[in-house]
């Protein structure tokens, strides 16, 4: 068999960008608000997938890293007065910093043991945010977030006048395309390679030479440090952080949409989390059993799709290509 | 080139390896044989690191490697292949060449540049070299089972080892492919000059190839020496060969 080389030539973060680039123009400003939030919940399931598809390491707390970035970029902006250019990339540092001290401790344990440490980390950096008061604003949160100054987008030739939530907007996606072509890199690097080795067999990998625990411990670092990001984008368009960005549950959910879109594909995932806030709009329209709904949707594509909707969807094209073409042509 | 002093390993009480040593010589065929349990694979284990022995030592080239971590043995040149087939299941052939060359050159920290550029006319050949060239482009995990134990000992090559211990390397194939990738191993130890060290069930493939042989028993060496002196030692004939006319 063959492998799938399904778009490999298409250069998907540019595209994807282009045409979101259109959605303030074009759609309505709850299209745009919709859009913010995908765009920062892709970022944070794309670094979450670089433990789970690509180093196959299942974490159950990566919301800390996300809380941590966004109570990072918060205090700094609010408290401090640090401009958004510096407390952006400071939150991924801080967020990144955490993933070392936290991931030395999980890489040490093998599988189940591994994810219920993630969780344990992520459930104590829940509880000081939730009681430390004088820093994290405990169970108030941290309110009021200033917005970053972006008047500069609106005086880009073309862009025309647009309101702060669109332009925050186009900075979000702008952030978030660099941050996948940074991702989509790393992944095809040489080191990316080493990391999909230790998915595939870390007994082989580490006799090719590989320190395992090391490697994992970087991939581990470099997904903290982009959830931070993803964090630090979400406190500002909530305008605060809060003590749930880090609740267990918040973990659950990103490790749903990474499944739900498929871990096999740098773009499963995103389009995991497209579906999953989609789904949860639509769905919360009509009825008030969305979480209902949620389970019954995710148990059909589960048993349906097990690589995801991404992996469904190559599947099908591929089965569609066989069968057009002709035999033995 | 390896010398293994007196190496012992408990599980729980229970002894698998018990005080055994082997010395073996720059570029010699040695065969370590036993019946199931024998504790072979628990030998090799020790050797490469997977597991610590609770006494005894192991010596490469004179040096001390007693307890180091296998992706460290690695790098100083001893190569292993596992009973159970382990190769990167996902990866395409090539790709698990590809991946063993760039771990043993001290490639895997490059965060920018393209994993795919790098070796590939090395790992082309080196596929080329035990058979596997037609499969490069397939995903590991389908190819047959002879072609997967093919393709660990190529991912064991890539690191250039001078020692190389294989696992029961023909365990599965049917007689043919036995025979097919002895005749390949030889050539390749010779090429490169390996000094090889395997474990094998089939007596004909051991008397064929191995210049010297160990035969363990209950974690113990029951005799040593040629292929002549291990058929002629009767305590040897009677619990092991004597099992299998
Ligand atoms: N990790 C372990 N824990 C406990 N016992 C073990 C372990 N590994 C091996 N053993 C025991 O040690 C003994 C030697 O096992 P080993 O796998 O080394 O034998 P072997 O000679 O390779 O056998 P085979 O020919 O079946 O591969 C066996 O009795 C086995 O059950
Ligand atoms: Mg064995």
């Amino acid at each position: 068999m063959n492998r799938v080389a399904l778009g490999r030539s298409i250069p998907w973060t540019l595209v994807v960008f282009l045409i979101a680039v259109w959605v303030p123009a074009l759609g309505s400003r709850y299209d745009t608000f919709l859009g913010t939030q995908i765009a920062i919940d892709a970022l944070f399931v794309v670094s979450l997938n670089l433990l789970l598809g690509t180093t196959g390491l299942v974490s159950f707390g990566h919301a800390a890293y996300f809380g941590i970035g966004a109570y990072a970029c918060g205090i700094l902006m609010k408290t401090y007065g640090v401009p958004f250019v510096i407390a952006f990339p400071a939150a991924a540092l801080i967020a990144a910093f955490f993933a070392l001290i936290f991931g030395f401790f999980c890489v040490r344990l093998s599988a189940l043991y591994f994810a219920m440490l993630t969780l344990a980390f992520a459930q104590i950096v829940w509880a000081i945010c939730f009681k430390w008061n004088a820093v994290t604003g405990g169970d108030e949160g941290l309110p009021n977030i200033p917005y970053p100054k972006l008047d500069w987008i609106s005086s880009l030739p073309g862009l025309g006048d647009l309101s702060i939530a669109d332009e925050f907007y186009l900075l979000t996606i702008l952030m978030v395309a660099l941050s996948f072509a940074i991702l989509r890199q790393v992944i095809r690097s040489p080191f990316g390679r080493m990391l999909t080795t230790i998915r595939d067999n870390p007994e082989r990998a580490a006799f090719i030479g590989l320190n395992v625990r090391a490697y994992e411990l970087a991939a581990f670092v470099v997904a903290g440090g982009f959830a931070g990001l993803a964090g630090a984008l979400y406190g500002i368009f909530n305008r605060g952080a809060f003590a749930d960005y880090v609740f267990w549950s918040k973990s659950a959910e990103v490790l749903i949409m990474t499944i739900l879109g498929g871990i096999n594909y740098f773009w499963g995932p995103p389009v995991g989390a497209f579906a999953l806030v989609w789904l949860n709009q639509e769905i919360t329209s009509y009825t008030q059993y969305w979480p209902f709904v949620l389970g019954v949707v995710l148990l059909v594509l589960l048993f349906g799709f097990p690589g995801g909707i991404v992996g469904g969807l190559v599947a099908g094209y591929e089965r569609l290509r066989r069968m057009l073409r002709p035999r033995h042509a | 080139m390896l010398d293994v002093r007196k190496l012992s390993k408990a599980f729980a009480g229970f002894v698998a390896v018990d005080a055994v040593s082997l010395a073996v010589e720059t570029r010699q065929t040695t065969a370590v044989i036993g019946p199931n349990g024998a504790g072979k694979s628990t030998f090799f284990n020790l050797i490469t690191g997977h597991l610590r022995p609770d006494s005894g030592q192991v010596l490469l080239d004179g040096r001390d490697i007693t307890g180091t971590p296998p992706h460290r043995i690695c790098r100083l040149g001893i190569g292993r292949s596992f009973q159970r087939t382990n190769i990167f299941t996902r990866l395409s052939v090539l790709e698990n060449v590809q991946a063993a060359l760039l771990a043993h050159r001290g490639r895997g920290h490059d965060f920018w540049s393209r994993s795919e550029r790098f070796y590939r006319d090395e790992a082309e050949e080196l596929l080329g070299s035990i058979g596997l060239a037609h499969q490069a482009d397939s995903t590991a995990g389908t190819l047959a089972y002879g072609n997967q134990k093919q393709l660990e000992l190529g991912i064991a090559l890539a690191s250039d080892p001078q020692v190389l211990l294989l696992d029961e390397p023909t365990a599965g194939m049917s007689a043919t492919e036995t025979r097919e990738a002895m005749k390949l191993l030889e050539r390749i130890a010779g090429e490169r000059g390996l000094t090889l060290i395997f474990t094998e069930h089939d007596m004909e493939v051991v008397f064929s190839i191995a210049e010297k042989i160990a035969v363990l028993h209950q974690g113990r060496v029951l005799a040593k020496g040629t292929p002549a002196e291990v058929r002629a030692d009767a305590e040897v004939r009677r619990v092991y060969l004597g099992e299998r006319p």
